[in-house]
């Protein structure tokens, strides 16, 4: 089919979950490895039958531990890897994704969150795995995870979770809620569509002057495949430039402090959000998931009552967009965190906030999507 | 503020309430070319308990993707009649399976008996919920008879279309039988012309 600018276009109604495989095959991820579990298993199954068609290897593996150990493998054999899972899996996961961080393999992680702790509610939304998420793995380390709201979202920051686990050598975790991860919507993909993709940098030096986890400008070493001829050793343990494991301060402190320096220094390359009406907001409401939708709908009705109301959608959860919640509360008294949980991200807000404005929350753990009504009483509550 | 009409199809697991729901918003969103959203929810059994799919239509980006007031309901059963019916506009659309469904919340409902129909036409239950599409293409006017058999077709297995054809035929035509049952005053306004 062509569209009014005669540029050639397919359209699909898709799952958020669909979205997230699309996305995966098209940023070049060869690789999946998974066991199902609600509200995650239609991302395993669409890859059962994508993957093979385009030379990738699904594998449903025993349980999580296995899936995410299997996902590092093949991630360090070259292959761009991913696995999905819900809450329960995720803690599962938790040991091997600092084992990932730790040795720096790149890889894609998908929790679709239901209700928690423990097996919860499998079948209803949460965004109770935020601090999951963040502090899930033991040990102080850097993390990246990106909060898609609409289907088309999905897709695109699925691509974008591949492009940065390949530039910054890091886990990346795409944090969807069972909503997000449920809904099916239009989405259109363009034929002449350029998108970005980016590999890991290789070494091109000989495998003997190889030195594998050497600092570099970007704080991030040359990743050579295994089995192209270059030998290197992967540990869990801190280990020295050339993997070693090492017990000297002096190789211990710069390796953690290049980990964290890596994702600090490109900050602002991993800020995506979105400003909706905020400008000459009294009120900004700040939302994520599935939940930021109901916000917008909140804004819509409140701009048409004549309350000057916005809303600032976050699409990276870490690090944390500080930058962007700061502008919010400069020009905003009141602030507004709905969201799925006792309170997550509203903590890190009243964090950045220096006293210049009011942090209110809406915290809803009932299993039902936080409803626009719900964002106008407290809006009007508060205003 | 834009078009939006929002849908609840409800019923008990395994009455194939979410296909209905997708192959709903298929045709409204690929082959009519509107803006859709589709949630559902369900609990956490394999068959039996609640069941249910929404639908939003609009022709502007959809934020909240779930149903706030409904301009039709369909309930597959006297629970979901009795739990959703209060969600309904005053001028919105109620749609029950009669098979199931015996107390009536209000006077002015289509009452159509899918399962029943599905069982004495067809031989086969599952077929209740194509016949409720049929139903539904010819007692809304949110999407063509077209629209409606491309998408069923595009979503059932292959081989099936023959009868899946013959029952959407069988929904439109025991929904232009209901709209006659319905009181000539209770009518809504939005009769369609092409009956």
């Amino acid at each position: 089919m062509k569209n009014k600018k005669n540029r050639p276009y397919r359209e699909f109604l898709l799952q958020g979950n669909e979205a997230i495989v699309e996305g995966a095959i098209k940023a070049g991820c060869r690789f999946f490895a998974g066991y199902p579990i609600t509200p995650a298993t239609e991302i395993s199954e669409a890859m059962s039958v994508k993957l093979p068609q385009v030379d990738g290897t699904f594998i449903q593996m025993e349980d999580e531990i296995a899936s995410i150990a299997a996902v590092i493998g093949a991630s360090l054999a070259g292959v761009k890897s991913m696995t999905a899972t819900s809450g329960p899996g995720f803690s599962l996961m938790q040991e091997n994704i600092g084992f990932a961080i730790m040795a720096e393999v790149p890889c894609v992680i998908v929790d679709a969150m239901r209700g928690g702790p423990s097996t919860g509610l499998p079948t209803s939304p949460s965004q109770s795995d935020v601090m999951q998420a963040r502090w899930g793995t033991h040990g102080d380390h850097p993390i990246i995870v990106l909060c898609p709201s609409t289907v088309r979202e999905c897709y695109d920051l699925t691509i974008k979770a591949f492009n940065l686990s390949e530039k910054f050598r890091n886990p990346v975790i795409l944090l969807v809620d069972e909503v997000v991860a449920h809904m099916r919507e239009k989405i259109t993909f363009y034929d002449d569509e350029e998108v970005e993709i980016f590999n890991r940098i290789k070494p091109n030096m000989p495998p003997e002057w190889y030195i594998p986890y050497v600092d570099t400008p970007s704080g991030v070493p040359l990743m050579a495949n295994f089995g192209e001829g270059y030998r290197y050793h992967v540990t869990g343990l801190t280990h020295d430039i050339r993997g070693f494991p090492t017990s000297r301060p002096d190789e211990i402190d710069p390796f953690i402090r290049r980990l964290f320096r890596k994702i600090s220094q490109h900050f602002s390359e991993l800020q995506f959000g979105d400003f909706y009406e905020t400008d000459d907001a009294d009120i900004t409401i700040i939302a994520y998931g599935c939940v930021a939708r109901s916000a917008k709908r909140a804004v819509i009705d409140a701009r048409q009552k004549g309350l000057k109301v916005g809303l600032l959608k976050l699409n990276t959860l870490w690090p944390f967009m500080r930058t962007a919640v700061e502008r919010v509360l400069n020009t905003s008294k009141i602030i507004i965190v709905p969201e799925m949980n006792m309170g997550q991200i509203s903590r890190e807000v009243k964090r950045v906030n220096k006293g210049s404005s009011k942090v209110f929350t809406i915290n809803k753990v009932d299993g039902i999507i936080i409803t626009p009504q719900e964002i106008q009483a407290r809006i009007k509550e508060v205003a | 503020m834009g078009f939006r009409y929002d849908i609840r199809l409800s019923g008990s697991g395994g009455q194939g309430i979410i296909l209905m729901g997708i192959i709903l918003a298929e045709a409204v969103g690929i082959y009519e070319g509107r803006y859709v959203s589709q949630t559902q929810s369900y609990g956490p059994e394999a068959r039996g308990g609640s069941s249910k799919a929404e639908i939003v239509i609009s022709d502007t980006e959809i934020d909240y993707p779930k149903a706030i007031k409904l301009d039709m309901l369909l309930a597959m059963n006297q629970k979901s009649c009795d739990d959703y019916y209060m969600d309904l506009k005053p001028e919105g659309i109620l749609i029950v399976d009669s098979t199931f469904v015996k107390q009536l919340p209000v006077a002015r409902v289509y009452q159509i008996p899918f399962t029943r129909i599905a069982r004495e036409r067809f031989g086969k239950e599952m077929v209740a919920n194509i016949i409720a599409l049929g139903a539904i293409t010819k007692l809304t006017d949110i999407v063509s008879p077209k629209s409606m058999e491309k998408a069923v077709f595009a979503r059932v297995p292959k081989g099936t279309e023959k009868l899946n054809r013959e029952a959407l035929n069988v929904g439109m035509a025991e929904a232009i039988k209901a709209k006659k049952n319905i009181l000539p005053f209770m009518r809504s306004e939005r009769e369609d012309e092409d009956t």
